[in-house]
C-alpha cells in the first residue's frame, strides 16, 4: 500500500480489505489468526465424521457398514486429519491471534510468510483427501504409517499422502520460525522473558519442539518414497534394510509431537483458571521449568512406543525410567493449577468449566500414561484399546477441550461479543459426557484384551463397543452446538468490555473488544 | 470390598443398560480388567499392573480431592476475596520429590520383572513363529514338525448372516500345541508385514518383524486352551489372525507330535495318487476358501488394483506355468506371497485347478488341470 492513502486517510488503510482477497492476500496476523481456527474447525468436523464411521461400525460385533479395507482408511485418514488438521492448525490460530497481543506487538515478525504457511495447508488436505476417491484407496496404515506395510504392500496413493506430508511439515516449520521470531524480537519494552504470558512461554517451547522435529518427519517419508519408486531398502529387510529403522525415526519425531499438541494446552489451561480463581497463577516460575523439562525428555523416550520391537534389556529399562520422569514436571503443573485454585474466589463460566475438565481428565490420561510406561505392563497393554483411551484421554478432553477452552474465552476479544452463557455450558457437559462415556470404557475393553484397529472383535467386548459407540455419536452430536454457538456470536451478542473477564489479566485485554485491526502499532510500556 | 460396590454399581448399570440395548447379559467385571493369566511371569505382570493403578488411584484421590475441595470452598460467593499468595519454593520442592520418590518404588518391582522376562536361553522346546498377511505359521524346530494356523470363523458369522458362535474370531483350524511345564522359546519374525504375537495369558507380546527374529518364552503349569490376537496393524484383515495355544499334558504332547508326523507322511502318499478334475476341483474349493478368499473374494472378482481378480485373468485362463509360478514364487512388491511352504503339493495343484474351472473360467480359457506331480515337477531344481 502506498503512503499516500496513509496520509490521505488514515483510518481507512488500517481495515481490513474487502472481498475474497482480503483472506487470499492478508498479513495480518489475527485474519491469518481466524483462517486457522476455521480451517481446523473444518477438518475437525472432518476427521470427527471418520470418528463416527468407525464407531458406527464397532457398535456391534460383526462387519456391518464398511469392509475393512475402507475401515483401515478411516482410521488413518481420522488420526493423520485430526493430529494435522485439527489440532496443530487450531493451536498455530491461536498463536497468530494471541502472541502479538500478549507480548505488545503489531503482528506476527515474518506477515507474508504467514500467509503462505497457512495458505498451503488446504492444497496438503485436498491431496490427501482425494486420496479417497483414488484406485486403490486411501492411506490405510494407520496414521503412524509403519514400514514395509506402508512401502511394499502400500497402496498407490501413499505418494499423494506423502507429498501431502511434505506440505503439512513445511508449514509447520515456517510457522514455528515466525512465532520464535516474534518473540524473540518483538515483545514490548520491560516484558523479560520470565514476566512472558504462560501461553507465549508454551508457544516458544513448541515451536522449538516443531522446528526440530518436521524435519526429522519429512525425512522419514523421503525414505519411503525412495523404498517406494527409487529402489532404495532403507525399510526393506529383503534388501537389507531395517523394518524398524522407521519405527526409530517415526518416534523420534512423534514423541516430541505429541507435547506439541499438549504445550500449548497448558499455556491456556493457565489463564483460564488464573481469570476465574481470580488470583494470579501459582508457580509461574515452575510452570516454564515445567514445559521445559517435558519438552526436553520428550527426545529421549520415543522408544516407549516400541517397548514390544525386541530392544535389548538395557534400552527397555532406560526407556522406561526415562518416560516415568516426565510424571514428575506434569504433576508440578496440575499441583500449581490446583493450588491456584485454592483459597480463590472462582466463577465457572464455560471456558473455567472447559479448563476444569482439562486438569482432570488429562491427569487421568497422565495416569494411564505412567501404567504405559511400566515396560512388563506395557507388554499387556500395547497396542490394545487401553492405549487407545489413554492417548484419547490427553488429546480429546486435553488438547481439543483446551482449544474450545481458548475459544470461549478469547471470542470476545475476537468478535467483540458475549457468546451465549446457557448454550456454552450445555455444550460443554455434552462433550463432558459424551467424552467419557466414549473414551472411558475403552480402558476396560483394552485391559480384557481387545486389540485397536480391528474393525471386529470378538463377543465378550460386544457391550462397552456399544456404550462408547453410544458416547461417540452424543460428542460428535455436540460439536454441531458448538458450531452454532461460535456462528451466533460472531453475528451478535452481548457487547463485551475491553477486560471482557472480572480476573483477567495480560495485554490483550488492554485494547477494545473486537480487538482493531492493527494493535500495539506504538510498543506498551510493562512494568 | 471395593470390588463388591463395583460389582453392585455395575449390576445395577447393566440392568438399566439392559433396558436400553437389550443386550443378553452385561460383560461381567473380569471383562473389565487384565487378565492374570496362568504363568508366574503374567502374575508377577498383574500385579505390577495393580499396584501402579491403586498408586495412581490414592495420588488422583489426593489431588481431585483438594481440587474439588477448592471449588467447592473457594466459590466467588463463599469467598469474595481471594489470598495473594502465587509462589512457595518449599512446597515446590516437595512435590517435585515425593512423586520422584514414589517412582523410584515403582522402578524397583517393574525393573526386577522385565529383567526376569529377558531371559532368551534355550527352551526345552523351540517354535518359530511365523507372521504372514494374515495367519501364522509355526514350525517346531527340535521334531521338524510345521504348520499354518487359520481362522476358522466363518465369513458369513462375520457378515452376520448366521449367528456368531462362542469363539467368535478367536478360534483357528490348527492351535500351537505345548506341554505343561516344560520352557517354551517362541522365535518371533514375519515373512511380510509386521505383525505381532500377543498371548495375554502367558504376558508375551513380542512384534513379529521381517529380517528380525524376536524371542519370548513361557512355563505353563495350567492345561487348557488359550487365545490371543495380532496386535500390529497388517493390513485388511488384521482383526482376523487370531493365536491360539492349546497346553496339554506331557503325553498327549507326545502323542500329537506322533499324529503331525504321520500325517505329513500321508500327504505324501495323495502326492502320488492319479487325481480326476473333479477330486481336484472338490478339494480345491476348501483350500481356495481357506486361504485366498481374504484377497481375492469368494466370486474370483478380488479388489484391483491391489488384489486382482481371478475370473478372466489372462494368466488363469491360459498360461499354466505362469499360473504356478506366481503360486509357488509369490509376487515381488505386492501382497501375493508365496504358498510353496504353505500349501502340500495336492492343496496347491488342486487349488490352482479350481481356480482354473471357476467362475467361467473353463469356458474360456483353456481349462487345464494341474496335478500335484506338476508341482513336484515345478519344484525340482531345474538345470
Amino acid at each position: 500500500m502506498s503512503a499516500v492513502i496513509e496520509s490521505h486517510d488514515h483510518e481507512h488503510h488500517h481495515g481490513p480489505a474487502e472481498g475474497l482477497t482480503r483472506w487470499l492476500y492478508t498479513t495480518n496476523h489475527k485474519d491469518i489468526g481466524t483462517l486457522y481456527l476455521w480451517f481446523s474447525f473444518a477438518m475437525f468436523l472432518i476427521g470427527g465424521a471418520m470418528a463416527m464411521v468407525i464407531r458406527a461400525e464397532l457398535f456391534q460385533p460383526g462387519m456391518q457398514i464398511v469392509e475393512p479395507e475402507f475401515y483401515n482408511q478411516m482410521l488413518t485418514l481420522h488420526g493423520l486429519i485430526m493430529v494435522f488438521g485439527a489440532v496443530m492448525p487450531a493451536f498455530v490460530g491461536l498463536a497468530n491471534w494471541l502472541i502479538p497481543m500478549m507480548v505488545g506487538a503489531p503482528d506476527m515478525a515474518l506477515p507474508r510468510m504467514n500467509n503462505l504457511s497457512f495458505w498451503i495447508l488446504p492444497f496438503a488436505f485436498f491431496i490427501l483427501l482425494s486420496s479417497l476417491f483414488m484406485e486403490g484407496g486411501a492411506p490405510n496404515f494407520g496414521w503412524t504409517f509403519y514400514a514395509p506395510l506402508s512401502t511394499t504392500y502400500a497402496p498407490p496413493s501413499v505418494t499423494f499422502f506423502i507429498f501431502s506430508v511434505h506440505i503439512l511439515g513445511a508449514s509447520s516449520i515456517m510457522g514455528a520460525i515466525n512465532v520464535v521470531v516474534t518473540i524473540m524480537n518483538m515483545r514490548a519494552p520491560g516484558m523479560t522473558l520470565m514476566k512472558m504470558p504462560l501461553f507465549v512461554w508454551s508457544w516458544l517451547i513448541t515451536a522449538y519442539l516443531l522446528i526440530a522435529v518436521m524435519p526429522v518427519l519429512a525425512g522419514a517419508v523421503t525414505m519411503m518414497l525412495m523404498d517406494i519408486h527409487f529402489g532404495t531398502s532403507f525399510f526393506n529387510a529383503a534388501g537389507g534394510g531395517d523394518p524398524v529403522l522407521f519405527q526409530h525415526i517415526f518416534w523420534f519425531f512423534g514423541h516430541p509431537e505429541v507435547y506439541i499438541m499438549i504445550l500449548p494446552a497448558f499455556g491456556i489451561t493457565s489463564h483460564i483458571i488464573e481469570t476465574f480463581s481470580r488470583k494470579q497463577l501459582f508457580g509461574h516460575t515452575s510452570m516454564v521449568w515445567a514445559m521445559t523439562s517435558i519438552a526436553i525428555l520428550s527426545f529421549v523416550v520415543w522408544a516407549h512406543h516400541m517397548f514390544t520391537v525386541g530392544l535389548p534389556l538395557a534400552a527397555e529399562l532406560f526407556f522406561m525410567w526415562a518416560t516415568m520422569l516426565i510424571a514428575v514436571p506434569t504433576g508440578v503443573k496440575v499441583f500449581n493449577w490446583v493450588t491456584t485454585m485454592f483459597r480463590g474466589s472462582i466463577t465457572y463460566e464455560t471456558p473455567m468449566l472447559f479448563a476444569i475438565a482439562f486438569v482432570v481428565l488429562f491427569t487421568i490420561g497422565g495416569f494411564s500414561g505412567l501404567m504405559l510406561a511400566i515396560t512388563p505392563a506395557d507388554f499387556q497393554y500395547h497396542d490394545t484399546y487401553f492405549v487407545v483411551a489413554h492417548f484419547h484421554y490427553v488429546l480429546v478432553p486435553g488438547a481439543i477441550f483446551s482449544i474450545m477452552a481458548a475459544v470461549y474465552y478469547w471470542i470476545p476479544k475476537w468478535t467483540g461479543n458475549m457468546y451465549d452463557e446457557r448454550l456454552g455450558r450445555l455444550h460443554f457437559w455434552l462433550s463432558f459426557i459424551g467424552v467419557n462415556v466414549t473414551f472411558f470404557p475403552q480402558h476396560w475393553i483394552g485391559l480384557a484384551g481387545m486389540p485397536r484397529r480391528v474393525p471386529d472383535y470378538a463377543l465378550q467386548f460386544a457391550d462397552w463397543n456399544m456404550v462408547s459407540s453410544v458416547g461417540a455419536f452424543l460428542f460428535g452430536a455436540s460439536q454441531i452446538l458448538f458450531l452454532f454457538i461460535v456462528i451466533k456470536t460472531v453475528m451478535g451478542g452481548k457487547k463485551a468490555t475491553p477486560e471482557v473477564w472480572e480476573g483477567s489479566r495480560g495485554l490483550e485485554w488492554t485494547v477494545d473488544s473486537p480487538a482493531p485491526y492493527h494493535t500495539f502499532t506504538t510498543p506498551p510500556k510493562v512494568t | 470390598m471395593f470390588k463388591k460396590i463395583i460389582n453392585s454399581i455395575n449390576n445395577k448399570l447393566s440392568a438399566v443398560l439392559l433396558l436400553i440395548f437389550s443386550s443378553k447379559s452385561f460383560a461381567a467385571w473380569d471383562d473389565l480388567n487384565m487378565t492374570e493369566g496362568v504363568t508366574a511371569i503374567s502374575k508377577e505382570v498383574f500385579d505390577l499392573h495393580m499396584l501402579i493403578y491403586w498408586i495412581c488411584v490414592v495420588i488422583g484421590i489426593l489431588v481431585f480431592g483438594v481440587m474439588f475441595y477448592s471449588m467447592f470452598a473457594f466459590t466467588k460467593k463463599k469467598n469474595p476475596t481471594p489470598s495473594k499468595f502465587h509462589e512457595n519454593t518449599k512446597v515446590e520442592l516437595v512435590w517435585t520429590i515425593v512423586p520422584f520418590l514414589i517412582l523410584v518404588l515403582m522402578a524397583v518391582p517393574a525393573s526386577n520383572t522385565l529383567t526376569k522376562i529377558y531371559d532368551d536361553t534355550e527352551g526345552d522346546i523351540n517354535i518359530q513363529v511365523i507372521g504372514y498377511q494374515w495367519k501364522w505359521e509355526y514350525k517346531y524346530l527340535d521334531d521338524k514338525i510345521g504348520f499354518f494356523s487359520n481362522l476358522t470363523t466363518d465369513w458369513d458369522e462375520i457378515y452376520n448372516k448366521t449367528p456368531k458362535g462362542e469363539f467368535y474370531l478367536e478360534e483357528v483350524d490348527e492351535p500351537v500345541v505345548i506341554p505343561v511345564g516344560k520352557k517354551i522359546r517362541f522365535l518371533i519374525t514375519a515373512n511380510d508385514v509386521i505383525h505381532s504375537w500377543w498371548m495375554p495369558d502367558f504376558a508375551i507380546k513380542q512384534d513379529a518383524i521381517p529380517g528380525f527374529i524376536n524371542t519370548a518364552w513361557t512355563i505353563v503349569d495350567k492345561p487348557g486352551t488359550y487365545r490371543g490376537k495380532c496386535t500390529e496393524l497388517c493390513g485388511k484383515n488384521h482383526g482376523f489372525m487370531p493365536v491360539v495355544v492349546k497346553v496339554v499334558p506331557q503325553e498327549e504332547y507326545d502323542l500329537w507330535v506322533i499324529s503331525k508326523k504321520e500325517e505329513a507322511f500321508k500327504m505324501a502318499e495323495l502326492t502320488q495318487k492319479e487325481w480326476s478334475a473333479e477330486e481336484l476341483i472338490e478339494r480345491g474349493e476348501g483350500v481356495y476358501q481357506k486361504n485366498c478368499v481374504a484377497c481375492h473374494q469368494v466370486n474370483g472378482q478380488g479388489i484391483p488394483p491391489i488384489f486382482p481378480a481371478l475370473a478372466g485373468s489372462d494368466i488363469v485362463l491360459n498360461n499354466k506355468a505362469k499360473h504356478i509360478e506366481i503360486l509357488m514364487e509369490g509376487v515381488q512388491g505386492a501382497a501375493m506371497q508365496s504358498f510353496a511352504n504353505q500349501l502340500s503339493e495336492v492343496d496347491m495343484a488342486a487349488v490352482i485347478t479350481y481356480t482354473r474351472r471357476s467362475w467361467g473360467n473353463a469356458e474360456k480359457g483353456d481349462g487345464e488341470i494341474v496335478t500335484p506331480k506338476d508341482i513336484v515337477e515345478y519344484k525340482k531344481p531345474k538345470v
